[in-house]
């Protein structure tokens, strides 16, 4: 007998929720530099994000659940970057796409930022110079499953609680 | 133009003013006294035979770490163009560490005015006479000058909060008329 034909479905109610809110992302891309491209082609119909549901790609980050860091940050866009996190509704999730937005990448200067964790919490990290769409796809595979399990998924650190930067 | 007749053009308009000249590859690259610059630049521009109507860049220069180097420690290469006769020229001039000075040519060339803030920026060369010298490419709590050859490449700087940039967009709005 199939689940359709049962006239009441009993379940907990943050199931539910999770379940809506992991495949209805809504990204929205903070793109900096070339992993903003790589981005693009993932959206699009060869790799297609939309079968994960997160293809409703938004500008406005009061519009979005997703922030999606792509490209290099330097201590001018700090503040920036901040404030758009902070404008997105909660809940909300982070993704620090490519080592630049990871960690500075190669750019050990006096410019750029060591890691965009440094300004705002991060939920998954993807390597890569630039990442392969299909790390960006598995990225957002487990951020579907941290949205699911969000008490047995071991957390990413989050350094500080106001910009602390490592120097 | 021949840089060698260029050169003799220069020498005989403006004789204190070239300390010297190299022909590099039939370009030619002058010398000159850094106060001498306004000068010489509207004079190449304006002349009918030279006609130097594009600035390709304004290159400072830090010689600190230069092997065998005995002039000032700062240089400013001005590279020019003319786009109608096809020739080029650079301009350089060498500015001491405690009074790095020159007078701005952002009245002659519209683009100088960015590429001086990039050299003031960067080097820590002052223009004298620019409308807006400010730092152009770090912000605007960052301290000291990231291209000089004694700023460690790793000391960073962090950023509490963006400037308005409202002083260069009402000169902008001016300019369009909005007032």
């Amino acid at each position: 007998m199939g689940v359709e034909s049962l006239p009441i479905l009993t379940t907990r109610k943050d199931a539910v929720l999770a379940w809506g809110q992991k495949n209805s992302l809504w990204p929205m891309p903070f793109g900096t530099a070339c992993c903003a491209i790589e981005f693009m082609s993932v959206v699009s119909s060869v790799f297609d994000i939309a079968r994960f549901g997160a293809e409703l790609v938004r500008f406005s980050p009061r519009q979005a659940d997703l922030l999606l860091v792509a490209g290099t940050v330097t201590f001018k866009q700090g503040p920036i970057l901040k404030q758009i996190y902070e404008q997105m509704p909660d809940p909300k999730w982070v993704i620090s796409m490519g080592v630049c937005a990871s960690s500075g990448g190669f750019y050990n200067n006096y410019c750029t930022v060591q890691g965009i964790d440094q300004i705002i919490p991060v939920d998954v990290y993807i390597s890569g110079c630039p990442p392969r769409p299909e790390a960006i796809l598995e990225a957002i595979i487990k951020l579907q499953h941290k949205i699911e399990n969000p008490h047995t998924t071991p957390v990413a650190q989050y350094k500080a609680k106001e910009p602390h930067f490592d120097f | 133009m021949e840089s060698a007749i260029l050169f003799e053009k220069l020498k005989e308009k403006f004789p204190q003013a070239i300390k010297g000249s190299t022909d590099r590859f039939g370009q030619l690259e002058i010398q000159l006294e850094a106060k001498a610059i306004p000068d010489v630049v509207q004079f190449l521009r304006d002349d009918s035979e030279c006609e130097f109507n594009m600035l390709i860049d304004i290159v400072s220069v830090d010689y600190s770490a230069y092997p065998d180097w005995k002039e000032d420690r700062f240089g400013v290469v001005y590279l020019l163009k003319s786009l109608t006769l096809g020739h080029r020229a650079q301009l350089k001039v060498t500015v001491s560490e405690s009074n790095p000075e020159i007078p701005t040519i952002s009245h002659l060339y519209a683009n100088a005015n960015w590429l001086e803030r990039e050299a003031f920026d960067q080097i820590g060369i002052r223009f004298e006479g620019h409308p807006n010298l400010k730092r152009i490419l770090n912000h605007h709590e960052f301290v000291g000058h990231p291209l000089r050859k004694d700023y460690p490449i790793t000391r960073r700087q962090a950023l509490s909060a963006n400037e308005s940039l409202m002083d260069e967009m009402i000169v902008r709005l001016k300019e369009k008329g909005w007032e």
